[in-house]
């Protein structure tokens, strides 16, 4: 109990002196999981909008994968994209295996499936609310998909912030694809994880500390962003 | 683009038939009301006037000129009116670049029409938070400012109360004024009466009854118009 306070006071001071380790790995993080998540954002919400308003052959299909790939283990998608990347594999003469590049790949694929398949939820729900007064006014399907990514705006900044909190959060797939190199890839998750295994408690509370709080920040955020647009614009 | 001529139109779903066999031909000129208790078919018959459901068979034809205009000369407002997330100016303008107005040209006719439905003083508000009659009167200022050869309307009153559903009213005569035909539907006896040209009378999908509004009110030549116009039909 003793050693357990101890950690934690020394995990505080870690944070309050704004021990430069810690924060190195600190800002690694976001500067990973903030790319993969605009990579993801980027092809994720068009697909999302897509699948929203096309009826294309083999849109159900589509979407149950999706559905499906929400769920991908991490160190699933970890191992693929090492494969990939690996000397061997067909990716590999680019090099980037341990580079937080393969890091930000990885965690791409891994929240691409969740922003496409919470974004068509959130903008088929608006579909069906808009669809025949924009077929009315003669808008193609392209300009019905822009329209509705405008329209849903707040509800995607959640859906966005969801795919954050997932990427970085997850240790299994940049565990892999990183290798946990002090200074070069080493975040937050991985970080914990070989600390506690080495017994350095403090370092690995601080930044347990530090995750947990923007987890529930990036949360926080997300509802009072979604709360101030709704009572904004209805 | 008018005179509209049905033929044999015919709508069912599962099986059960919503519109059965209409035959007509609607000109240009006088409000043409469609009037009929509710569950008639009234809102099916409109929406396949306007061709945003397809005949189960039977044909919508447009046998006049070809209207010069991208947003093919007709307009709809719905029921319920479909509010974009952004403000009633650009709500208008919406509809108005669909159409493939240019930019500064848009804006201008968007700042005439509204103020020619009475919203000048909101036009820079979120249209979704405004009232169900500022909402509708919109719905209404972003059809007309289309310039549509026939606007349609479903029952634009039916959730507003009297106040507000006696503004809609003139801001339609207006719009029947600058040149546009009217086809409304409606199961409200005095709006008929007020609104009314002539009506073409629906029950359970089959048009029973087409006659001047005059004649129509003094002496209803189908026994279900009759029943109707007593107040015993829905
Ligand atoms: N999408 C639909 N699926 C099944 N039934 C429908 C659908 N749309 C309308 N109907 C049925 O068609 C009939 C006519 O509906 P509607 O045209 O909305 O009547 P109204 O005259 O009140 O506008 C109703 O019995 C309604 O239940
Ligand atoms: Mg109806």
């Amino acid at each position: 109990m003793e050693e357990l306070r101890q950690a934690c006071l020394q995990a505080l001071a870690l944070i309050g002196r704004l021990d430069s380790q810690l924060f190195e790995i600190v800002v690694l993080s976001l500067q990973v999981s903030l790319t993969a998540v605009t990579v993801a954002a980027v092809i994720g919400l068009p697909i999302g909008a897509a699948l929203a308003v096309e009826c294309f052959r083999g849109r159900q299909a589509v979407i149950v994968l999706f559905n499906a790939l929400m769920g991908l283990p991490p160190v699933v998608v970890g191992l693929l994209v090492y494969l990939l990347l690996s000397r061997a594999g067909p990716l590999g003469p680019l090099g980037i295996l341990f580079t937080p590049t393969a890091m930000i790949i990885a965690q791409a694929i891994l929240i691409i499936p969740i922003i496409g398949a919470l974004s068509r939820q959130t903008m088929e729900d608006a579909w069906r609310e808009y669809e025949e007064q924009l077929r009315s006014l003669g808008a193609k399907r392209l300009t019905a998909a822009s329209t509705l990514l405008w329209d849903t705006r707040f509800s995607l900044v959640t859906v966005v912030l969801a795919g954050f909190g997932r990427a970085v959060a997850e240790v299994g797939a940049v565990i892999i694809v990183g290798g946990n190199i002090d200074g070069v890839t080493r975040v937050m998750t991985t970080a914990i994880a070989l600390e506690t295994s080495k017994g350095d408690l403090p370092l690995a509370l601080g930044l347990g500390i530090i995750l947990v709080s923007l987890v529930i920040a990036l949360n926080a955020a997300a509802s009072l962003i979604r709360e101030a647009a709704l009572r904004r614009y209805g | 683009m008018l005179p509209l001529e049905l033929r044999d139109l015919c709508f069912a779903i599962n099986g059960n038939t919503i519109i059965d066999r209409i035959s007509v031909q609607i000109e240009d000129g006088p409000r043409t009301i469609i009037l009929g208790p509710n569950g008639a078919g009234k809102s099916v018959l409109m929406r396949l006037c306007h061709g945003l459901l397809k005949p189960t068979s039977g044909t919508v034809a447009w046998t006049g000129r070809r209207p010069n205009r991208r947003s093919g000369g007709q307009a709809m407002v719905f029921q319920r009116p479909v509010m974009l997330r952004r403000s009633a100016l650009r709500n208008v303008m919406y509809g108005l670049k669909l159409a493939g107005v240019s930019r500064t040209e848009c804006e201008l006719r968007a700042h005439d029409v509204l103020d020619a439905v009475g919203l000048s003083h909101v036009a820079h508000h979120p249209a979704r938070v405004l009232s169900g009659g500022e909402q509708q009167r919109l719905a209404l200022a972003r059809a007309w400012a289309l310039g549509p050869e026939v606007l349609f309307l479903d029952e634009p009153t039916a959730n507003l109360d009297p106040g507000a559903a006696r503004e809609i009213e003139s801001i339609i005569g207006a719009i029947h004024a600058s040149g546009a035909k009217i086809i409304m539907t409606t199961h409200n006896l005095g709006q008929a009466r007020r609104l009314g040209d002539e009506i073409l009378f629906i029950n359970q999908g089959r048009l029973t009854e087409r006659s001047s509004a005059d004649r129509f009110f003094r002496e209803p030549a189908s026994a279900e118009a009759t029943a109707f116009l007593r107040g015993e039909l829905p």
